[in-house]
């Protein structure tokens, strides 16, 4: 009894240490710092002002609701995009090729988020590769803008986080039978009803969780908002950072970090709820 | 996921910076700013290991507010961003100008910097470097554009670029025949005009066809033929201007606007001996001219003259005409709470359509 119990302490000790030193104490930290106000005679002083100057000026307001809608919006492309490669590579391609795809698949991680946005910026620019052959097949005859603007943003956000929708949803697709498929088109079931009402469901848990991540990353990027997006994109992380490097108002910033904190966890509540799924499912 | 490997990576650099030998210089500076060449010459001479961190002035101003001054032996902000950052949380010491060669030295350029860089009568600086900040054009297609209000010129729809920061709302003041310099005593009088300036930058911004954010995008953004009429550093217009002669650095009309990036020390360097080395060493002639003629910036040594290359002389006299260069408007220190008034009207330019 008293072995295991050391032994159980032994197995703990490294994840608390790791929730505490690099999760609780920094956050605590944060918050502490988000109340603190600096007065004009430079004394620091406990005050909700640091929250109060996200509400009364509109751009912050506009950043954020805009980055919650993009971010819902990549969300879901990610998924229609990606919903019938995860589909293909478990359900239609054999074992042996789909293992050599997903590994293809994966090259964009092995480079990085910059280089691969950078690759992006190659293909869209207005004499880049896709404006270059449309032109020269006739379908335009000037170059179609399509970097820099939110079009691009977008691109960039779908593209670094697609993966991480992909490899959830296979392998609840995996574990699925096929026979399930078979006997509902044997019992004369359509294939939008099979896809609706047999794979969809099936698939849920594993939806639901690369939709979390991939809504995670996307609302916390800065990367591909920042290089690929518009004079007018604007992406809240900017205005964090802003707050931190540029006018050095680190008790704004952390005060705006933590709007940014709660507004990504109750989108995520409220996925859920509306998904009828239990984070712990989803978690697993 | 993304978040905890960046944690852990911060967590590791520190554990790793902790360990270091003594003889190691931290240096915290700007891309270019210690050529291969030299970091090799003088890890032989001296025997200390440099590592470098490349940074900008608000990030500089951000790792060293962090720790309060630690973790760099030495650092190379612009002389305006020293004496406000230093009042507010110190995180340089004093410069020991006695163990500076001031010698070598252009001496109305040391007595600037120590000045504007002061703060209870101690200096916290010794200049490294110049330059300016004007236009950058490609003259083939925009042979006309000279002046910072050609940056909002319908002239020039869709072709220009600039980089949203507080130099070009200084830029767009002068543009408009305005002096911000000169308000910088009056806090009420400069917020009227960054108003003014922020309706001119929206007004224009259809005109823009995108923001650059660093030295790449900038390049970048010329070379590809995206935009034609840009904001720029002179010296990445000249390294343009060598691969295409078409692009080139301009003095606006109304006036360049010149910084001196510096060297300073942090609170909390740990090897001051290796700092002191570093700066007499780069600026020894032979060295400040081999980092001029390798990017093109002015440098603060007065020796180095004689080792320029023929082309980089010829920049200055192209680029600078004996009136332009009369009317290089140099930064005064950033008063404090500028900044905030500044960073907002970036904000509304941004965020309009």
């Amino acid at each position: 009894m008293k072995k295991s119990n050391s032994t159980f302490y032994l197995l703990i000790t490294p994840v608390l240490l790791w929730l505490l030193a690099l999760i609780v104490i920094p956050h605590l930290d944060m918050l502490f710092r988000s109340f603190r106000f600096e007065t004009d005679d430079g004394l620091w002083v406990f005050s909700l002002n640091n929250y109060l100057a996200f509400f009364e000026d509109s751009i912050y307001w506009f950043t954020f609701v805009q980055t919650a809608l993009y971010s819902i919006g990549v969300t879901i492309l990610a998924f229609v995009v990606t919903f019938p490669v995860a589909f293909f590579l478990t359900k239609v391609v054999g074992k042996r090729y789909s293992s050599f795809m997903t590994l293809l698949l994966l090259i964009p991680i092995w480079i990085g988020e910059l280089v691969t946005v950078y690759g992006w910026m190659i293909l869209l620019r207005d004499n880049g590769v896709i404006n270059s052959f449309l032109l020269k097949i006739g379908v335009i005859d000037t170059p179609v803008e399509m970097l820099f603007t939110n079009f691009s943003m977008t691109i960039g956000l779908l593209y670094i986080s697609m993966l991480f929708m992909i490899v959830p949803m296979m392998s609840a697709l995996e574990s699925m039978d096929d026979s399930l498929i078979e006997a509902a088109s044997d019992l004369g079931a359509s294939k939008w009803t099979i896809f609706r009402q047999i794979v969809i469901p099936y698939t849920t848990p594993g939806i639901v969780s690369g939709g979390i991540i991939v809504f995670m990353l996307v609302i916390g990027d800065y990367v591909a908002p920042n290089i690929l997006g518009g004079k007018s994109s604007l992406w809240f992380t900017e205005q964090i950072y802003n707050k931190f490097l540029a006018t050095f108002n680190w008790s704004e910033g952390a005060a705006f970090g933590f709007l940014l904190l709660l507004l990504s966890s109750s989108i995520v509540w409220v996925a859920l709820k509306l998904s009828g799924q239990k984070l712990d499912k989803v978690g697993s | 996921m993304k978040k905890l490997v960046i944690v852990g990576a911060i967590a590791l650099s520190l554990i790793a910076s902790g360990a270091m030998a003594q003889g190691t210089l931290r240096l915290l500076t700007w891309k270019g700013y210690a050529p291969a060449k030299l970091v090799k010459d003088f890890e032989a001479k001296t025997g200390i290991d440099v590592k470098i961190t490349y940074s900008n002035n608000e990030e500089m101003i951000a790792k060293l507010r962090a720790t309060r001054g630690a973790g760099f032996d030495l650092a190379q902000p612009s002389q305006d961003r020293i004496s406000f950052v230093q009042q507010k949380f110190p995180v340089y010491q004093p410069m020991d100008y006695s163990r500076v060669n001031t010698g070598q030295l252009v001496t109305s350029m040391v007595d600037a910097v120590k000045k504007n860089s002061s703060v209870d009568g101690k200096g916290y600086a010794v200049p490294f470097c110049y330059g300016t900040t004007g236009m950058i054009v490609n003259k083939k297609n925009a042979p006309e554009a000279n002046d910072w209000s050609d940056l909002w010129n319908p002239k020039y729809a869709g072709k220009i670029s600039y980089r949203l920061k507080r130099p070009l709302l200084i830029a767009t003041a002068f543009g408009m025949g305005e002096d911000p310099f000169a308000l910088y005593d009056d806090i009420d009088a400069y917020r009227a005009l960054m108003k003014r300036v922020e309706k001119t930058l929206i007004d224009g911004k259809k005109y823009v066809k995108n923001y650059w954010t660093s030295g790449d995008t900038q390049v970048a953004i010329i070379k590809s033929g995206d935009a034609d009429v840009i904001s720029g550093w002179d010296g990445k217009g000249w390294t343009l201007h060598e691969e295409n002669p078409d692009i080139d650095f301009i003095a606006p009309k109304s006036g360049a606007l010149g910084w001196i990036d510096t060297f300073a020390i942090p609170a909390k360097s740990k090897n001051l001996d290796a700092a002191y080395k570093w700066i007499n060493f780069m600026l020894e002639p032979e060295n400040a001219a081999y980092f001029t003629n390798q990017e093109g910036y002015g440098t603060a040594s007065a020796g180095a003259l004689a080792f320029l290359d023929d082309k980089i002389k010829a920049n200055f006299s192209r680029s600078f005409p004996p009136a332009d260069l009369d009317n290089i408007k140099w930064h005064p220190p950033v008063p404090a709470g500028f900044e905030k008034i500044e960073s907002k009207v970036l904000d509304r330019i941004k965020a309009a359509k």
